[in-house]
């Protein structure tokens, strides 16, 4: 049976396993005088063999799962004659990519080696042992440790404590998953990053101001020898973010301050939906619309003027994606504002403060920890988009502060060098991940200063 | 009729066990033999040296009718209490002297309210000078979150009264002091107001209204979040800012009424029943709704 049938399989178990735990302490329980006899609900104890029977079983599926590969390949490379025993890492995965082609009938079995035509045959009948063998183990278990949890019901048996204890391992094992791929997602990236400056100075990473990654992929290949110096994107990545920062913070904050302080209700539940709706465009769109629209719309006004500009410019790219942000900060500041105690207003108010003084000194700095989470937010978004930047800002990668000239950014640059055929041991392809290392670590930088400037500033009410 | 020490006598837990519903105003005009008639108030409502002159005010929340018909004369540097039971109008009553119930989207105030002659709600009275001249201390205490000092200067900042930083830190000091809160803080002004205790939260709020130099400072039920002993230090505190300033109080406290009022005002369903000196209301109230009220019949 396959691993996702087995995975169904096992959670009817526990909830066949959840009914006769049920069942079993109300039988228990009526002889002695109904339910308030047992020292837990019948519930407790219907789901204590619940998770008796499903979690020891999904624990062995998990394990099975995640070991039979390997176990079944070494199975069969062991049974493979000298000659044909794989010399490095990248020969055993092309060899073991063969078998289990032929084993699947992708390749023709006729015009392989007779030695990997039987590792094949031998991969098939080992697959669908293991199947048959998880199958077997991971019911048996499900079946035994629900039909002991089962047994074990009693009425002086506390379930709910037990319950309640096991919840709390999941809920901190779902916690955990959370920083584990955090942590995962780390050391990935901090792998390649080291391949990466073995082939390239860190020196002349960080302070480069020379960004053109096109390297010879061949030896024979006639190519210049790449520059590899990421100041322009990280300028082009700063440009942009700052533009569309100018436009969605004064933007944002000032429509959550008329939401929340100054419009009707009526007003309020039209706005504030039709506001968020500007977050759900995606982003492909918003790209048309700088590209197609507000890209040329700056040159030709800035051509009317006498200033030269590109026709793709950092600030129809900048612009748009501030508009695209500005819910990030209306929305969060709006709901954050309105938290706000009515009884501060009042006060303020009382001491004869107009609205606008109240605002601004009493409500936005009781707000700010929360406005500052919202332009955070806006601001990590604005780092990482890239779709509106690849169809309105261009990907040359120019250092200049000229927000008409053409930009890049980092995300932009990182996709490029990673679309397409591509070696995994080239500095160009490598590249890509010191990049996204060196953003990971700004954006962390951002924020652990975010949080030091909410902690200094902020004034909390209650 | 007993004396006040009788009334104070009567606790918390016989008011409700004795009492029921509230009498409808046609069943006690069946026993009593006294009614209350919309617009007439018994005692003395009216002064000769009016602060606050309001005549026919009416208050309504959408279609609903909050306060029917009051006429009051408040009268300068005297403590006023409102009494009455819960939902009788007064803190209604009270909001609307300085307009704070502007803020309440269904609200409507009618009739003649006039301070110094000058009228309340006339369009072009600046809501924000109106609520310089009539501070206000709320129910719970609401010091913003920031430090003891902000908190009393917000207000001479905001209305330009301190050209100086000294004169900011007299006006600042000169509050506490007669807030009675200036010992206990002195040390630590820069400390946040919200990590005070409740009573001391109270005193930095009456601290932080009378640093404006307020002539009226209304109070809703300015005790009712605070214990016996910060109760005492802001009623002594309120006898002691009434030489200088007018206040009203609402209070459900009948014994603090009688502790620290001049005049007291009864109010049931909207209506202004009474209004008397505190002692006579207190020991020979004029209707017979004041008497079944503070002797606790019902409320």
């Amino acid at each position: 049976m396959q691993p996702a049938n087995l995975l169904l399989i096992t959670l009817a178990f526990a909830a066949i396993a959840y009914g006769f735990g049920y069942f079993r302490s109300r039988a228990l329980a009526m002889p002695l005088g109904g339910i308030r006899h047992l020292k837990s609900l019948p519930f407790y104890y219907g789901a204590r063999a619940a998770l008796w029977c499903g979690i020891p079983a999904l624990i062995v599926l998990g394990l099975w799962a995640a070991f039979q590969g390997h176990v079944i390949q070494t199975l069969v490379i062991g049974t493979l004659p000298e000659n044909l025993l794989p010399s490095n890492e990248g020969e055993a995965s092309l060899l073991l990519s063969k078998i289990s082609n032929i084993a699947s009938g992708a390749l023709p079995r006729d015009f392989a080696d007779p030695a990997i035509v039987k590792a094949a045959d031998l991969l098939i009948r080992l697959r669908e042992q293991s199947l048959m063998y998880m199958t077997a183990l991971v019911v048996a278990v499900a079946v035994l440790a629900g039909f002991i949890a089962w047994v074990r019901i009693r009425p002086t048996l506390n379930a709910r404590v037990q319950v309640e204890a096991t919840l709390k391992w999941i809920f901190f094992s779902c916690a955990a998953l959370a920083i584990l791929t955090t942590v995962g997602i780390i050391f990935s990236v901090a792998l390649e990053t080291f391949r990466f400056f073995q082939k390239i100075s860190f020196i002349d990473f960080i302070f480069g101001s020379h960004w053109s990654p096109q390297t010879a992929l061949r030896a024979d290949q006639v190519a210049a020898e790449g520059a590899f110096g990421m100041i322009p994107l990280f300028t082009g990545t700063l440009l942009i973010s700052a533009i569309a920062m100018l436009v969605a913070v004064p933007v944002g904050l000032m429509s959550a301050v008329y939401l929340s302080e100054y419009a009707n209700p009526r007003v309020r539940g039209i706005v504030k939906p039709l506001l968020e709706m500007l977050a759900g465009v995606p982003t492909v769109v918003y790209g048309f619309f700088a590209a197609l629209t507000v890209a040329p719309f700056i040159s030709d006004l800035a051509a009317s003027l006498g200033i030269e500009a590109s026709s793709q410019s950092a600030l129809a790219a900048g612009a748009v994606m501030g508009i695209m942000i500005i819910p990030f900060v209306s929305s969060l500041s709006d709901d954050v504002i309105n938290a706000v105690p009515q009884s501060l207003r009042d006060g303020s108010l009382a001491l004869g403060a107009t609205q606008s003084e109240t605002m601004k000194k009493v409500i936005f700095p009781a707000a700010l920890p929360g406005i500052m989470g919202g332009i955070l937010l806006a601001v990590s978004r604005a780092i990482g988009e890239t779709m509106i930047v690849v169809m309105a800002a261009g990907l040359a990668a120019n250092l200049t502060a000229n927000p008409l000239e053409t930009v890049t950014t980092v995300t932009v640059q990182i996709v490029t060098l990673l679309t397409g055929d591509q070696e995994f041991d080239s500095a160009k392809t490598l590249a890509a991940f010191a990049l996204g290392a060196m953003l990971f670590l700004s954006t962390l930088v951002l924020n652990i200063l975010a949080l030091h400037i909410v902690r200094k500033y902020r004034e909390q009410y209650d | 009729m007993t004396s006040i020490p009788a009334n104070a006598n009567m606790s918390e837990k016989t008011l409700h066990d004795e009492n029921q519903e509230l009498p409808t105003l046609a069943e006690e005009a069946s026993h009593t033999g006294e009614s209350i008639v919309e617009g007439k108030t018994v005692g003395t409502p009216y002064a000769d040296d009016a602060k606050f002159k309001l005549r026919d005010v009416e208050v309504f929340y959408g279609e609903n009718r909050a306060i029917k018909n009051v006429s009051l004369d408040i009268a300068t540097n005297e403590v006023i209490a409102f009494i009455g039971p819960s939902g009788c109008g007064k803190s209604t009553f009270l909001r609307s002297l300085n307009r704070m119930n502007d803020s309440v989207e269904s609200c409507r105030v009618k009739g003649t309210l006039e301070l110094d002659g000058q009228d309340l709600y006339d369009p072009r009275q600046d809501v924000v000078e109106l609520r310089a001249r009539v501070g206000m201390v709320f129910q719970k205490p609401n010091p913003f979150p920031k430090s003891i000092y902000d908190n009393v200067a917000y207000g001479p900042r905001i209305h330009g009264l301190a050209n100086r930083k000294s004169d900011l830190d007299d006006i600042v000091e000169s509050s506490l002091r007669k807030a009675g809160l200036w010992d206990e803080v002195k040390d630590r002004l820069d400390a946040t107001a919200t990590g005070m205790s409740g009573g001391q939260q109270q005193r930095l709020c009456i601290a932080r209204t009378i640093a404006v130099s307020p002539e009226v400072v209304l109070m809703d039920e300015p005790c009712s979040a605070l214990d016996p002993i910060a109760t005492a230090k802001v009623e002594e505190l309120i006898a002691e800012l009434s030489q200088s300033y007018t206040i009203v109080i609402v209070t459900h406290s009948m014994q603090q009424a009688a502790r620290v009022s001049h005049r007291t005002a009864y109010f049931h369903l909207g209506h202004l029943v009474e209004v008397n000196d505190t002692s006579t209301v207190f020991t020979a109230p004029e209707h017979q709704m004041t008497e079944s009220y503070i002797t606790g019949r019902f409320g």
